[in-house]
Order: structure tokens, then sequence, then C-alpha cells
């Protein structure tokens, strides 16, 4: 029989006991919209939570420390590599070689202290960091307003929204609307800010002894003063940064261009642990931000990079445990989902079977005419696959709705609990597919006994059948 | 599989040729003999009744021929081809190519019309649907139902169904017309009307038609030959019926 007409006759059958099948088709229906809401939900949270990864624009980056810091990344960084007391410093030697590592955009320092700001002579404490010049092109500074740095040097400050609130003395609820970041930055922009901070110089003494550090390295110990300072800087930007994203940098409310920060030499905390190992005239960094040319080439740099004896971090790693945590929850959602669609195949065996005993003798009829076992077969099976086709479709628009209905009573929820709102619901087009596709292989399968046994059925039995 | 057509080149005279044929069922612990070591040959092109009580064996004898149920022992030959040694599959392809049936009850399909019930053994051949279609609307006039082509068999009389049954039986131009009781549920005129039409096919289009019966003088009126079975048996096969019928009489009693 050709598909058109096997197509024709399924539908035909399955119009005659309408009821019954459109219940039979409705349980799978229900089933598919089960699974469909809950995958649904399990991907909306996964796109939500790496979407908020990837605003933050880490992905692209590597963070390196020293061995020395004593503060490895996991367990197995602390267990394998050389020992800390025997790893290299982070300098600046260091940091033109990791620039030299295939894949590498850039390496620069993480400057980062806290100091005071003060603005119309009101003190505001907060994070600064410097920031370079390429991070112009991230799209973390998309929303911001004014402009980015001049210069690499100038003196001027890219602040964050939340800090312009704070400097307009102005202060958010926790879960009221954002508030918009023009509306802060015009009457910030070109103002000025007077930075305080503590600046580290060399004593003269330490520098004479740097020839005999070989030598005695007690005797070459470091002697440095530490003299505060002001720098007074100009807004040029406000940026609508999220701070509680997981950008490292972003975690700083004030940004200042790096080579400023560099140049002022500010006290930074791995200073004081370096005086044991003697003054070098090379400067030593905390941390160092590794730009790589794409994020599939982090795992290859990460990899060089540890080889030369340092601690990475990347946020590839973070993710891979975050997909694997959805990837868990996801199977698990589906499994939950997938009871319901069970429990309909059930039903499509129990209607399947009802319809051959009801059509005993029409299916002696066919076979008298000439349809093979087969055909028969295929026929039932037909039927089967409509109802799945079907209940898919349908369910598919159920399970959307359900979704839809979730997100919207999550949202009411988020908003009374003074959150802002979320979209933790998405149906991207493969879960469509899929689920379609998975209640007609379900359907098929509860098909395969009632369509085998249509099949067997004696011809002179079923005609005598009434 | 045994390609039928060519068969039937090889021994035009014969149509069917049934070896010692049995059909034994177990019912518990009785044996029933349906049909108990049957040989015949019917030639092609021959009308042929099949007489006999209820329970003779004649509807189990049409069955084997009809290729709907397999002989115990024995054979069925049908254009030179075995059906014994047929598959299930085989024996699905001779029903639908060689085989037309005709039903006591009709067996009409109550939930299509007319025209697809006519149409069905063709959705099987894999026909197209532009040409079934109007195959289906000639087969039908053919029967003078071209005014009844959209009712469902429930909206006609019996003898309305039993002539659209035959437009159904003849669509494939099968070669053998298998009748089982075909006037069994008509009055004699609808009866009358439905067996010329049977002897119509039969003549114009030289089938072969074995029709199961018990009624002697609808044989004696339309089949050229009559056989005879008691119990599973043949117990009598007359071409010439002038005088035989007060043997078979005695035979039954």
């Amino acid at each position: 029989m050709k598909i058109y007409d096997l197509t024709d006759l399924a539908f035909r059958n399955l119009r005659e006991s309408l009821l019954r099948n459109s219940l039979t088709t409705l349980g799978i229906s229900v089933g598919v919209a089960s699974l469909v809401a809950m995958l649904s939900l399990g991907i909306g949270l996964q796109q939500l939570a790496a979407k908020r990864l990837q605003k933050s624009g880490l992905f692209d980056t590597v963070v390196v420390t020293s061995r020395r810091d004593l503060r490895s990344f996991s367990r197995e960084q602390e267990m394998s590599g050389p020992a800390p007391a025997e790893s290299p410093s982070l300098d600046e030697t260091e940091r033109q070689r990791i620039e030299q590592v295939p894949n590498v955009v850039e390496a620069f320092p993480d400057i980062r202290f806290i100091t005071e700001l003060r603005y119309e002579g009101k003190p505001h404490l907060t994070m600064v960091a410097g920031l370079p010049s390429s991070a112009k092109n991230n799209d973390a500074f998309d929303g911001m307003q004014g402009s980015f740095f001049s210069s690499d040097t100038t003196p001027e400050v890219i602040i964050q929204k939340s800090f312009a609130e704070e400097l307009l003395g102005r202060r958010r609820k926790p879960g009221s609307e954002e508030v918009n970041v023009a509306e802060v930055a015009k009457p910030l922009l070109g103002k000025e800010l007077v930075m305080r901070y503590a600046e580290r110089i060399a004593s003269p003494t330490s520098e004479a002894k740097d020839h005999a550090e070989l030598q005695n390295p007690i005797e070459s110990a470091v002697a440095y003063s530490v003299i505060s300072h002001e720098q007074t800087l100009k807004i040029v930007g406000v940026s609508d940064l999220d701070p509680d994203s997981m950008r490292g940098a972003a975690r700083a409310r004030v940004f200042l261009p790096l080579k400023l920060a560099q140049n002022l030499h500010v006290m930074q905390p791995s200073d004081l642990r370096d005086t044991t190992r003697g003054f070098k005239s090379n400067p030593t960094y905390a941390t160092l931000s590794v730009r790589v040319k794409s994020p599939r080439f982090v795992p290859e740099v990460e990899g060089a990079i540890k080889k030369m004896g340092f601690n990475t971090f990347s946020i590839t790693d973070a993710t891979r445990s975050l997909r694997q945590f959805f990837a868990v929850l996801d199977l698990f959602l589906g499994i939950f989902g997938s009871l319901a669609l069970a429990v309909a195949s059930i039903g499509i065996v129990n209607t399947l079977v009802m319809a051959i005993l009801e059509r005993r003798r029409e299916i002696g009829i066919m076979k008298a005419l000439g349809a093979s076992d087969i055909e028969v077969k295929k026929l039932f099976f037909a039927e089967a696959g409509a109802m799945g086709v079907m209940g898919g479709a349908v369910g598919v628009t159920l399970g959307w709705l359900i979704g839809r209905a979730i997100n919207l009573g999550t949202n009411v929820y988020l908003k009374r609990q003074s959150f802002p709102p979320a979209e933790i619901w998405f149906v991207p087009w493969w879960l469509v597919v899929g689920a379609i596709g998975f209640a007609i292989v379900v359907s098929l399968l509860s098909g395969l006994y009632p369509a085998s046994r249509a099949a067997r059925l004696d011809p002179v039995q079923a005609l005598r059948y009434e | 599989m045994t390609n039928v057509p060519d068969a039937s080149r090889r021994n035009d005279a014969v149509a069917i040729q049934t070896e010692n044929v049995c059909r034994h069922y177990q019912m518990g612990e009785t044996l029933i003999r349906a049909v108990d070591g049957v040989s015949l040959t019917i030639k092609k092109g021959q009308f042929v009744a099949l007489l006999g009580t209820s329970g003779s064996g004649k509807s189990s004898l049409l069955n084997l021929v009809a290729g709907l149920d397999r002989p115990t022992s024995g054979s069925v030959v049908v254009n030179g081809s075995d059906l014994a040694k047929f598959s299930r599959e085989e024996l699905a392809k001779y029903r639908l190519r060689t085989v037309g049936m005709v039903f006591q009850s009709f067996n009409l399909i109550p939930r299509m019309t007319l025209v697809e019930n006519v149409e069905l053994p063709m959705r099987f051949a894999e026909v197209d649907r532009k040409k079934r279609e109007g195959l289906a609307l000639k087969a039908l006039e053919r029967v003078g139902l071209s005014a009844r082509l959209q009712h469902r068999p429930m909206e006609l009389s019996g003898g309305e169904q039993q002539r659209a049954a035959l437009a159904r039986a003849l669509i494939n131009q099968p070669q053998l017309l298998l009748a089982d009781e075909p006037t069994g549920n008509l009055d004699s005129r609808t009866g009358t009307e439905i067996m010329n039409f049977i002897r119509e096919f039969n003549e114009a289009l030289g089938m072969t038609v074995v029709m199961v019966t018990h009624e002697r003088a609808l044989a004696e009126g339309y089949a050229k030959r009559m056989l005879f079975l008691a119990d599973g048996k043949l117990v009598d096969d007359q071409s010439d019926f002038s005088g035989a019928a007060e043997v078979v009489e005695e035979g039954r009693a």
C-alpha cells in the first residue's frame, strides 16, 4: 500500500472512534507537555545562568596567579606543578613570556585596590581597578555613557552605575526597578574625583643591595616606603555593567586606565609577600588576566601557562561544571516528564487492542481482499504514529503554554519578593522537534504489539467474527 | 515468490486441482475433518457449484482454494502453483491478484462508501489514485450502482450490497471468482439478479467460478458442474444433471 493510502486509511480509522482516539491522543499530549514544560524550564534556567556568565565577558580570559600565593583554584592544581617555594614569581618578564604563548592576545596585570575617593568633599570607599585599552571593545561596556579613556595614562575614570548612584546620594532598594544609566551619568560626566592611595616607593638602600641578592638573600631583604598620595581624576564614562556579575574586573566599581594604575605604584598585597624574597626592580603582579583569541583556545593556553609553573583559572572551567549540573538536571526533568508519556503509551496499547477487537471482521475482509500481514501491521502502526504526531504537536503547544504560565507565575512571585524579573523558560527548536519525534517513537513502540497481533489474525476466524 | 500468471500460461486447461486435500481441526479432544481427502480438477472458465449440507465442508474447501486457509495435508494447485507451498505474503498476493471473493454476508466495510469499498483491493495492489477511481466507477456502473457511489453499505438493500461486493471482487480482474452462498441473504428475485451477473462474468470474461450453495435449483440453473460434499468428502461430481439428483439425495440420507 502506498504511503498516502496508508495515512488516509489510518486517519479515517482514527476518525471513526473519535472520542476514544482523542482521549488517547490527549494522554500523549499531556505526556509530551509535561516533558516539554520540564525541559524548557531546565533549559531556561541553564540559559539564564549562561547568559549571566556570558555577559561577564570572561569566557576568553584566563586568570593567572603565582603558586607562591598558596591559594590554588583547585585541589588538582595544588597537587600538581612545582612546589610553591620553587615556583616563579609573576613578574613583568613572565608576563611578556605569557604574551608570547600562541593564541594569546594580551596579558595584563590585574591591578586592584580598595581606596577612598572624594566627590564634592564627601569620601566614598570602593574597589578601584586598572582597565586595559582593549576593554573598550568588550561588550560589557556596550551600554556605557560618556566615552572610554582618551589614552592609557590620562587621569580619567569610568565609574559603575551603582557607584554613580552612591556619589549622587541615591539609594536603591534591592529588587526595585533599575535606574537608567543615562540619568545618573548626566550630572557626573566631566566632574572630578580625588583618589587617595598608598604609593609604594623602594628605599634607596634596597636598590644598592640588589646586586648582592644571590650571595646572601637575607641581607638583600627589601626596604620600601609607603606614602600616601592624592590623584585627581576626571569622570569620563558611566558603565551599565552589573556589579554582581562574575566578571573579575567588574567587581570594582571604579576603573582607571591600566598604565596609569601601574604608574601610581599602589601598594599591592603581593608586595608584602615578596619582601621575604628580596627586592627586584622588576615589578611583580598578584594576578594576570590573559585574553585568548577565542574561548576554544582557553584550555590550550591554560595548559601552556600551567606548564610555566603558574596557577590558572578560567570561566570555561566553571561553565563545564555548570553544564554538567544542568545535564543531570535536564536528565531528571526529562525522566519525570517522560513518566506521563509512559502512562500515555499504555493508553495507546489499550486503544489499539480495543480497535483490533472491534475491527476483527474488517481485518478479515482486508486479508480476503489481498492485504498482507505487513500491510495490516503497517496500518495499525500508522494509526499509532498518527496519534503520536497529533499528540506530540498538541503536547508541544500545551507544554509551551505551561512553561509560559510557570514563567509568568515565577515572575509574579519574584516581583512580590522584590527580585528583578527573569526568563526561566526557553523552548529551543530541537526540543519541539525532539518532543514530537519522541512522542512518535513512543507511540510506534506502543503500536508494536497491537499491530503484530492484528497482522497474525487468521482471516477465516476473523471473517466469522460478528 | 511463485509467479502466478506465468504458471497459468504453462497449464491452460486446468485452473484448480486438489490432490487428496485435508483440513482437520482439533476441537478439544475431537478431531473435526472439515475437508477429508478431496481430489478434484476444475478447468479454466468452468462454473462449478459446491453443494452439500451445512457442515459438509464446502466453505472450508472454498477457503482452501481462496488461499485464506492452508490444508492439513494434500495439495491445492491453482494455475499450476501449489498454494500449500506459498508463504503468508505470497498467499496474500495470490488473493489479491488471482482471486475475487463474494460472501453471503457481503462483507463490505460499513464506514466506507461504495466507491471506497470497491477501491480497497486496488489500494492493496498500489493502483494509482486517479486511475482506481475511474475503474471503481466503471465497475459499479456495470452492476447498476452508479447512482449509489457515495452511499454507505448500511444505506443499501441486500441486493445492492451484494452487487457492490461483486464489483469489488472483480476490480483487480481475477481469474477465479469464489462465491460463498452469494444469494443466502437475498430474496429469490434479487438472488437471480446476482446469479445473472455471476454468469455474465463467467461467460463474458471467461472467469472460473466456484460457488458454494446449498440450493440445488440455483446450482442447476447456473452452474455447468456440481460437486457434492458430505462430511468433508467429495461424494458426487455431476456435469450431466439429468437424473442425477436422486443419487445425491440418497447419498445425503
